[in-house]
């Protein structure tokens, strides 16, 4: 550029400088125009617009919130009603179940006989009982055998399940954490189709298996496929692979094999998922309905939760305490490590 | 430190050195694959063997008679009414409780993350029916929907209509959708909950300067935030509403009404019936149904990301 032009560029953004001084208009608007009367109506008028505004926008938040908590309120409800509702009547005696709800199980497959009695009945919602008593308990504790060989089935099958599959899925996911190469990655795209796969699929190939391998209707059948699960694998990975590389880095230039990044540095710091895995598994098995219905032929080998619908019509009165009693393990290991599970999961779910 | 160029050493240095390195990668795949193999081993035994198996015995005559019949099972299975009703049963019940499990969850936890009360005991009331076994409620659904139950005791007493037969019609359907959303959405709600807790704090706020109301606000930022969420609760939804037969089984039994009769009552009488050659090959068909259906999430789950990206 030209050396003359410049100078005079420069020299015009000078005076331009100096000017925004000079310039400066008169603050002259509508306000400065009022008299010191007008400006106080001015100002108060716009405060009570303002007040207005304001007022109108908390009302508005304070309908929607209304409306959120009534929502909320009723889904809670809903939500919880159930179980109240089961713990309650499970405290009331026979004869008053039979009562209220005889007439029920009475139109039930499987419990026809004595239905005219109930006939005239209608059922009865009852949240209280109106005598409180444990004879449901006792009766389902001290005289019915059963019962407490199928939950002691059910315990046998969950727990290995769980602390099988925790270990194996720990291992497998540190692996592929760690290691990514293209063939890895294809493998975990296998397990992770594995773990869509509904129940329908996979019982089959199980069952074929547990088959050739002689182990139908024994325990062996559920809880080895049980323990290879790829569930937990799928979300463990997920949550571990959000750890800092840079822990584990840190470990190796000092020296640690990968047995000791494994057990010091990687597992404290998915501790979390661990524990919300170890839930989920809990309360999934603990539920479980196809496996033991497809591989355990024997009735008396089934756990109570299939066992539990099978008995519902012949004996009501003590069903409820069953049913208490069986929801008891799950919801107790849930208020334990709730906050355990929201964090593990909700972190595992967002990437 | 000391920069060492490749030029700078003798042959027989880079030879010693690409050993090494060989024998690191070796000894880092044979650590991770270490780690591995329990698991790799059981998935082998327990479901790829088994599987890859069961293609076999699709294309075969009977478990007995293993002369190779091409896709006479396939139509067989295809044709068979017992088997398109069951799918056909399956895919509405899914069809239908997934999306609005989705929406009703996301409704909740969007009144959830707004200012209201008591918001950490309401989560926990929701999330509490997750951890209760279908089983301990079933009694509790029975008296509810059975024919004589309390539902229709109050249709007759407060509203003086007629009887319905909650678990034989359509309507089981409807029982059948309200069980799995009372059991599902805790969990989603959490879900969606940490999501939105995600969303950087600093770009709502800007919004609101900018003038975006709420409902601008939730189409335009946060939805797109919640993206890989929807996707990540849509596929739990799927997995779980395969699960449905859980309560299925347990209210109405073996054999239920028409539109209650799913895959896995399906299965399940095949399994009584030992009939292999049906087994494998509906578990095939559904193998591959589910493939495509997922291949399609993942598909679209990835264009809306790099759609969006920008």
């Amino acid at each position: 550029m030209d050396q003359e032009l410049r100078k005079q560029r420069r020299k015009q953004a000078t005076l331009a400088r100096r000017n925004v001084y000079k310039e400066t208009p008169d603050v002259s608007s509508y306000y400065s125009s009022l008299s010191p009367d007008e400006r106080i109506k001015f100002v108060s008028r716009a405060r009570s617009v303002n007040a207005r505004e304001m007022a109108r926008r908390t009302l508005k938040r304070r309908i929607f919130t209304v409306i959120g908590v009534i929502v909320i309120s009723a889904a809670a409800l809903l939500a919880i009603f159930p179980i109240f509702f089961t713990f309650l009547n499970s405290f009331m005696s026979s004869s008053e179940i039979d009562a209220n709800y005889g007439v029920i199980f009475q139109s039930l497959p499987g419990g026809s006989q004595g239905a005219a009695r109930f006939l005239s009945m209608r059922p009865q919602l009852q949240l209280i009982p109106q005598q409180v008593s444990a004879e449901q308990y006792s009766r389902l504790l001290f005289m019915t055998p059963s019962y407490l060989f199928r939950y002691w089935n059910s315990i046998l099958l969950t727990v290995p399940i769980v602390a099988g599959q925790l270990i194996v899925a720990c291992l497998a996911s540190y692996s592929f954490t760690r290691y990514r190469r293209k063939r890895r990655e294809i493998l975990f795209f296998a397990y992770v189709i594995l773990m869509l796969m509904p129940f329908q699929v996979t019982l089959v190939p199980n069952y074929l298996i547990s088959d050739k391998l002689n182990l139908l209707d024994s325990y062996a059948s559920i809880i080895l496929p049980g323990i290879f699960s790829t569930f937990s694998i799928y979300l463990l990975t997920k949550y571990m692979r959000q750890i800092p590389s840079a822990y584990i880095e840190a470990a190796k230039i000092d020296g640690a094999g990968e047995w000791q990044i494994f057990a010091h540095i990687v597992m404290p710091n998915c501790r979390n998922a661990v524990v919300a895995m170890a839930i989920l598994l809990f309360i999934d098995y603990w539920n479980m309905v196809e496996q033991p219905l497809i591989m355990l032929s024997s009735d008396e080998k089934r756990p109570l939760s299939v066992f539990l619908a099978q008995v519902n019509m012949d004996e009501i009165g003590m069903a409820f305490a069953a049913c208490a009693l069986y929801m008891l393990p799950p919801l107790l290991v849930f208020l334990r490590g709730e906050d355990y599970l929201v964090e593990g999961v909700s972190k595992a779910g967002i990437k | 430190m000391e920069n060492i160029k490749r030029s700078d050493l003798s042959p027989k240095q880079i030879r010693q050195k690409k050993l090494h390195h060989t024998v690191r990668r070796i000894k880092d795949w044979g650590i991770s694959t270490g780690f591995l193999l329990p698991s790799l081993a059981g998935v082998m035994l327990f479901f790829f063997v088994p599987f890859a198996m069961l293609i076999v015995m699709s294309f075969q005559k009977s478990a007995t008679n293993s002369s190779f019949v091409g896709f006479e099972n396939y139509k067989n299975v295809l044709t068979n009414d017992a088997f398109l009703e069951a799918s056909e049963n399956t895919a509405v019940l899914s069809a239908i409780a997934v999306p609005l499990g989705v929406l009703l969850s996301l409704m909740l936890a969007l009144i959830l993350n707004s200012k209201i009360p008591a918001r950490s005991t309401f989560r926990s009331i929701l999330l509490t029916p997750m951890m209760v076994p279908v089983a301990s409620v079933v009694l509790m659904w029975q008296v509810f929907f059975s024919y004589n139950g309390i539902l229709n005791g109050w249709l007759v007493q407060l509203f003086s209509l007629d009887r319905i037969d909650w678990m034989k019609d359509e309507l089981g359907q409807i029982v059948i959708i309200f069980l799995f959303l009372w059991k599902n959405l805790g969990l989603n709600i959490i879900l969606f909950l940490s999501a939105l807790n995600n969303i950087p704090q600093e770009i709502i706020e800007s919004s609101v300067m900018d003038g975006a109301g709420a409902v601008r606000r939730f189409f335009s930022i946060r939805l797109y935030y919640l993206g890989p969420t929807v996707f990540f609760v849509t596929i739990m939804s799927l997995i779980n509403s395969f699960k449905i037969f859980r309560e299925e089984y347990l209210l109405t039994g073996d054999y239920p009404y028409g539109k209650l009769y799913t895959l896995q009552h399906f299965m399940n009488n095949k399994f009584q019936h030992l009939d292999y050659s049906q087994l494998s090959t509906g578990a095939v068909i559904m193998c591959i149904v589910m493939i495509i259906i997922v291949g399609i999430l993942f598909i679209t789950e990835s264009r809306l990301d790099s759609g969006t990206e920008e």
